[in-house]
């Protein structure tokens, strides 16, 4: 196993995540760093993910490594019956790292096991997706200036949705109070209602997107309510709007307020609001490829902010 | 003597391991837990027996004696089962049994997605709560009581 693999966002300390989001804004500040000339970065991708999977891609190949990999299962040997083990100790005989997606949960932590390469898990089913939470904590810090007690209101899917459980683990360093806005189908499950408890985190659950609780926020994070996760569909057709934000619902917010959003979206966010300022979900994708320069580095155990290694690679720039 | 042998339910052993105070519904998984289908030894198994507070299972098999990280296997789903080793039909010894930290290879994760149901693997629990009995899947992160858990 090799130590500086990232399964989950629950594996790394307070000061490892914000020498991560150090990282990232060294990235943002200076593009074209070659600092992984001669690597190979693997991107295996059992499950089709487009955003993540050109996100990695994007960052591995500005950092100067190559990228091999798949971005779809059923073109390679696990659709004749290959283990994942197989697949993963075959793929480390070429890599220096690898990125990979799985449906099935847990996978990301059982290929560690199986390699010494490192292994960055780009989502694990529903379970764990750390290199999206570490983007949503990267837009927080950018926009808010700070990650410490601040007001987040996380609307919509809160039951299935692993990037709102992700940063409730990830924030309890830093003291927030939640507003956790979703209908009885989707409200946050009891588990991480208890970490909160457990870790001395306020939250309020609401069954109403308010404008009282719009006003009181720092940060508002929208997610997608799916239509197939509802067994009854005439319930769906009635929540479905109920957690939809749109402009005028933003008039009396707070200036600092910025709309944060996994993506994709589909009405959960109206169009007019993309052109607010205080939509911040195009940027917090982009964001993403500055965390995923950071995630890769640092994986491989390269600290861009080290002195030695500024002195090797920021003189090329 | 108040208690005489012919009176007892089963046999008395005269080397071997009682294994007393299994909750009825948990001695079969007791008895899989420890591998004693394929046992050769001479076995009794006794269930829904009455015992000083509710109804009670118990095993006794002669001359076998388990070490204890074996025993503690039936901390997973009987942790208040107590084991009385057995010389010359006397006890020398009440063992306790203690829920490992990690479980490894004992108990199937209920989630069917979690990768060890799709793997040729070992599955790995870690204790959340012990006095509750809540045990977590190493790998999927998924929670289960120990009370309602599917033995491999």
């Amino acid at each position: 196993m090799n130590p500086h693999s990232l399964v989950s966002i629950a594996d790394l300390t307070k000061e490892q995540i914000l020498h991560i989001l150090d990282q990232a804004r060294y990235f943002e500040d200076h593009p074209g760093l070659k600092v992984l000339d001669g690597k190979v970065v693997a991107t295996l991708f059992f499950e089709p993910s487009t955003r993540t999977r050109l996100s990695f891609e994007t960052a591995a190949n500005r950092l100067g490594a190559r990228v091999i990999g798949f971005s779809d299962a059923n073109t390679t040997s696990s659709s004749k019956g290959e283990t994942l083990k197989d697949t993963i100790i075959m793929v480390s005989n070429y890599v220096d790292v690898i990125v990979m997606r799985h449906y099935l949960e847990g996978a990301a932590r059982y290929a560690t096991e199986v390699t010494e390469i490192p292994v960055i898990n780009a989502g694990d089913g529903s379970n764990q997706h750390p290199s999206q939470t570490i983007l949503d904590l990267y837009s927080i810090l950018k926009t808010q200036g700070k990650l410490d007690n601040l007001t987040i209101t996380m609307v919509g899917d809160l039951k299935y949705g692993r990037t709102v459980h992700s940063l409730i683990m990830a924030l309890k360093y830093f003291n927030p109070t939640f507003n956790f806005v979703a209908c009885d189908e989707l409200k946050m499950p009891v588990e991480y209602k208890e970490f909160c408890v457990m870790n001395g985190i306020k939250y309020v659950e609401h069954k109403d997107f308010t404008q009282e609780v719009i006003n009181s926020s720092d940060i508002i994070y929208m997610t997608r309510v799916q239509k197939e996760r509802f067994t009854d569909i005439v319930e769906y057709e009635r929540v479905k709007d109920l957690y939809s934000l749109h402009n005028s619902m933003l008039v009396n917010s707070r200036d600092n307020l910025r709309i944060l959003h996994p993506l994709p979206r589909v009405n959960e966010i109206s169009y007019d609001v993309d052109s607010n300022p205080k939509a911040y979900y195009f940027q917090q994708a982009k964001n993403g490829l500055y965390a995923r320069q950071a995630i890769i580095c640092n994986a491989l155990g390269i600290d861009i902010l080290a002195p030695d290694v500024q002195s090797k690679y920021v003189s090329h720039e | 003597m108040s208690n005489p042998k012919s009176s007892l339910a089963v046999a008395a052993l005269k080397n071997g391991t009682v294994i007393d105070h299994i909750p009825t519904n948990a001695l079969f998984k007791v008895v899989k837990l420890l591998n004693l289908e394929n046992a050769t030894n001479q076995l009794t198994i006794g269930n829904n027996l009455e015992g000083s507070k509710c109804r009670k299972g118990i095993i006794k098999i002669a001359d076998v004696f388990f070490p204890q990280d074996i025993l503690n296997r039936i901390a997973i789903i009987a942790p208040n089962a107590v084991v009385n080793i057995i010389r010359e039909y006397e006890v020398v010894e009440k063992l306790k049994v203690t829920l490992p930290d990690t479980i490894i290879g004992l108990v199937k994760c209920d989630n069917p997605k979690c990768i060890c149901n799709n793997e040729p693997m070992s599955t790995r629990f870690h204790i959340v709560d012990r006095s509750a009995g809540i045990i977590r899947c190493h790998y999927c992160n998924h929670t289960v009581s120990t009370i309602n858990a599917t033995i491999i």
